[in-house]
């Protein structure tokens, strides 16, 4: 399945009208994780979802990837309801811990969906390859996940995420737990990454510059109840061209400072200029 | 951990063992201790040379009981585990009547099963074996099979995974330690049961028989050179038991049981 | 607690329902069982489904209920074998205590000295594949030479070391794991205010070692009954469940359901004496959540 095939002008994710409430459980009331929730993300495009605790970041993605079902409101992923989405493979998914699994080597770890779809041995080891290339981990293919450090698992976490090549990414706070050099030079990564595949990524996140860095669009949330307050179009020009350096730039400064007043809700100010350290 | 830290935390029980001995052996002679008290490590090891090959023949046929009882307890508990995965109902009434077992002596069934099997064969003892081996291992496994890293599970859900590639892929093999921590606590008591069934009549070919035996005729320190035998050979039980953990869970790293 | 007591009571209902099963499975064999069992090559591999190998599940009960032996004003085998229970419930509870003691002892000298740890451990656990049959005559001849609180000593008092010695195991190595398992993170605080070791002990080790405790002495519970039967028949102690096995497993060829009483009974004792520990652990559960995590194993 490759990147081009779908009607043109169809969203890559749909929600329109999503609310999601958790009932109460022994004695708590019931909690409104999300209301509201009209959103689209268009194919290959990067959406980062941000937002402080219990704004419903993670519940929106788990929506996408039907492993919530939503109260009331549609989840559609490419024209397809989320659960046909899921059945058929069309996404790839990364959480915040690896996930991998201890007594399979990195490559049987990243054959993982591939053995699951019963892909033939030949075709999944070559699949492999591509992948560890891709994240660069060919010498750690018949490593143990216990011998890799957290940024490398990750790695693996996210070409097991591609195995499939799928046209949605969903990453929910998978750098969460790296410090901070390792954090920017996953980014890096992942920059090139969906790239070259034009997958499209919906990625949440708790770090500004981490969205800003990476996206295309910064949906900012807030919670109770948890809904989106604000979309901030990241005006860094192409994602392709985005390097070290983007890092440094006053626009870059500019959208997270938009990103960031967002946050504190002062909508009014979302442009601005000039702020933050010139490198110039 | 340093090469000479790891010698000396080796070294240490050892140290204190012969210690001991040598204390024991001090104290029997100096005190003129009467063999029907306490015998002398030395008149143990002398009995011991003394019975050799008995001691040997026994030990191989309490061993074989143990082998074959402790095999199919295990293997019975595997499957029942399996199962009660499916059927809860099977895992639920299980349960209870593991703590019931090991509350009550299992041996004591000896003498009734013999009745109900027969009084000359080894199969009382092998069937006793048996149950004492089952239910750890049903118990430890059942935990490891039931317990499963919601991670692992939502990735599975994510891939549309079926019901028994979750349980071939993430659980079966992520019950592997747990399966032998089962089988450890198993190997232990699979020799101590097969030792202690023979208390209870029936053939006398076995470890325990002689140590009835010997110490019916107040031979003590013949006695205690066959419990050696039996100590070596719970021991070798555990250390096989180890040894194929070790094998079997190469390359995986340390598992939080 | 009503949420742990649920879980106890639902325990229990399954228990039972599995000896019903039991009893059904017991009978239903002996419906379609051979008198001559069932065997291959000369091992009979299942068992004699007669009534004198396997009596039915109601003579069983109503053998209770007749009188022991057929001498004039016998006791019925109920009340034996209830007095039987009493007596080694109570050598029991003196060897599960002695044996708590001793292994919560070791366990403090093994945590607090590492020597200690690597010399003993080893032992500790071998001690347990030693048969108790060649302890018994120790314990019984020394003790004829001791005298216990100005008392010479008494039979049972040697029933009780042996059990104690079968108590002792999962106490110590069950607290041994749990005055380690606090984190390096809660032993740094402690250091960090410049805590003595029996501060720490007191109010680190102690607390965070009660959830692994009850549970040992659970165990515990159990392995003192095992102890105690078996001790009995080793040391020829009349008056307890380990004495009475073996008297009623020699009348087995006359008497077919008498040794099951007997069974019956001991196995009853081993459930009490684990449930009243259970009963212990749901009082004290409210106070230490740990304890409530670790009683569901």
């Amino acid at each position: 399945m490759t990147p081009g095939e779908q009607r043109p002008g169809e969203p890559a994710v749909a929600l329109r009208g999503v609310e999601k409430v958790f009932d109460a459980a022994g004695g708590s009331e019931s909690v409104t994780a999300l209301t509201d929730v009209d959103l689209d993300i268009a194919p290959g495009e990067f959406v980062s979802l941000i937002g402080p605790s219990g704004c419903g970041k993670s519940t929106l993605l788990r929506l996408v990837a039907d492993l919530e079902t939503p109260t009331t409101g549609t989840v559609q992923v490419f024209g397809k309801s989320a659960r046909q989405a899921r059945l058929d493979q069309d996404y790839g998914i990364a959480f915040q811990s690896a996930g991998l699994l201890p007594w399979r080597t990195v490559r049987a770890n990243i054959e993982l969906p591939l053995e699951l779809r019963r892909v033939a041995k030949a075709r999944r080891w070559q699949r492999a390859d591509e992948l560890l290339t891709m994240v660069g981990l060919s010498d750690f293919a018949a490593s143990r996940p216990h011998q890799l450090s957290g940024g490398m698992q990750q790695r693996v976490a996210i070409a097991r995420a591609l195995a499939e090549q799928p046209r949605l990414l969903l990453m929910d706070e998978p750098f969460g737990a790296l410090d901070e050099m390792t954090r920017e030079r996953m980014q890096g990564e992942l920059l090139g990454l969906s790239q070259r595949t034009g997958c499209a990524v919906v990625f949440v996140t708790h770090s500004i510059p981490e969205a800003v860095y990476l996206s295309d669009r910064v949906v900012v949330m807030s919670p109770r109840p948890g809904r989106i307050t604000e979309i901030v179009p990241v005006g860094l020009g192409e994602r392709g061209r985005r390097d070290e350096d983007t890092r440094e730039d006053a626009a870059f400064f500019a959208a997270v400072t938009a990103v960031r007043e967002a946050l504190r809700g002062h909508p009014d100010h979302a442009i601005r200029t000039g702020r933050g350290v010139e490198k110039r | 951990m340093s090469p000479l830290t790891a010698l000396r935390r080796m070294a240490a029980p050892v140290v204190f063992g012969t210690l001991l001995l040598i204390a024991w052996q001090l104290f029997v002679d100096l005190r003129q201790i009467p063999r029907y008290l306490l015998p002398s490590p030395s008149a143990i090891g002398e009995q011991l040379g003394a019975n050799g090959s008995d001691i040997i023949g026994t030990a191989w046929a309490s061993g074989r009981n143990a082998v074959i009882g402790l095999l199919v307890g295990i293997v019975a508990a595997l499957l029942a585990a399996v199962v009660g995965m499916w059927i809860p109902l099977v895992q639920r009434l299980l349960t209870p009547l593991a703590s019931a077992v090991a509350a009550m002596p299992i041996v004591a069934l000896a003498p009734v099963l013999s009745i109900m099997f027969s009084a000359t064969s080894d199969l009382p003892r092998r069937i006793i074996v048996a149950i004492v081996a089952f239910f750890p291992v049903f118990v430890t496994t059942v935990r490891g099979l039931t317990r499963i890293d919601p991670v692992h599970a939502e990735l599975m859900h994510s891939y549309a995974a079926t019901s028994w590639a979750t349980t071939r892929v993430v659980r079966l093999p992520g019950a592997v330690p747990y399966v032998f921590n089962g089988i450890r606590v198993a190997a232990s008591l699979a020799v101590i049961s097969a030792v202690v069934a023979e208390y209870f009549g029936g053939l006398q070919s076995g470890v325990g028989s002689r140590i009835t035996s010997a110490a019916s005729n107040t031979a003590y320190a013949r006695a205690w050179a066959y419990v050696v035998a039996a100590i070596a050979l719970g021991l070798l039980f555990y250390l096989a038991a180890l040894g194929v953990e070790r094998l079997a869970t190469r390359g995986r790293g340390a598992e939080h049981t | 607690m009503n949420r742990r007591l649920e879980r106890g009571l639902r325990s229990g209902g399954y228990g039972v329902l599995a000896l019903v099963l039991l009893g059904v499975v017991w009978e239903g064999y002996k419906a379609v069982g051979s008198p001559d069992g069932f065997s291959i090559g000369g091992v009979r591999l299942l068992p004699r489904a007669d009534d004198a190998s396997m009596p039915h599940v109601s003579q069983i009960l109503q053998r209770f209920g007749r009188p022991e032996v057929a001498a004039e004003g016998s006791p019925t085998v109920l009340v034996a074998v209830l007095r039987a229970m009493w007596f080694s419930f109570r050598i029991a509870l003196a060897g599960w205590a002695g044996g708590a003691v001793v292994g919560m002892v070791l366990a403090l000298l093994m945590q607090r000295f590492r020597t200690a740890r690597d010399a003993l451990l080893p032992y500790v656990v071998v001690s347990q594949t030693v048969p108790l049959v060649a302890i018994a005559p120790v314990v019984v001849g020394w003790g004829g030479n001791l005298a216990v609180l100005g008392r010479p000593w008494q039979p049972w008092m040697s029933v009780a070391v042996i059990s104690g010695y079968l108590a002792f195991f999962p106490v110590a190595v069950g607290m041994l794991r749990g005055l380690d398992s606090p984190t390096a993170a809660q032993l740094g605080l402690m250091h960090a205010c410049a805590a003595s070791y029996w501060q720490t002990l007191v109010r680190l080790r102690l607390p965070a070692s009660v959830g692994h405790l009850i549970p040992a002495l659970r165990l515990a519970a159990a392995a003192s009954v095992v102890g105690a039967i078996v001790a009995e028949i080793s040391t020829g102690t009349r008056g307890g469940v380990g004495r009475l096995i073996i008297e009623y497993a020699q009348s087995a060829t006359g008497d077919p359901p008498k040794p099951w009483t007997a069974l019956l009974g001991a196995a009853a004792l081993g459930l009490l004496a684990a449930g009243l520990v259970g009963l212990v652990d749901l009082t004290l559960g409210r106070f230490v959540p740990a304890a409530a995590a670790k009683g569901a194993r």
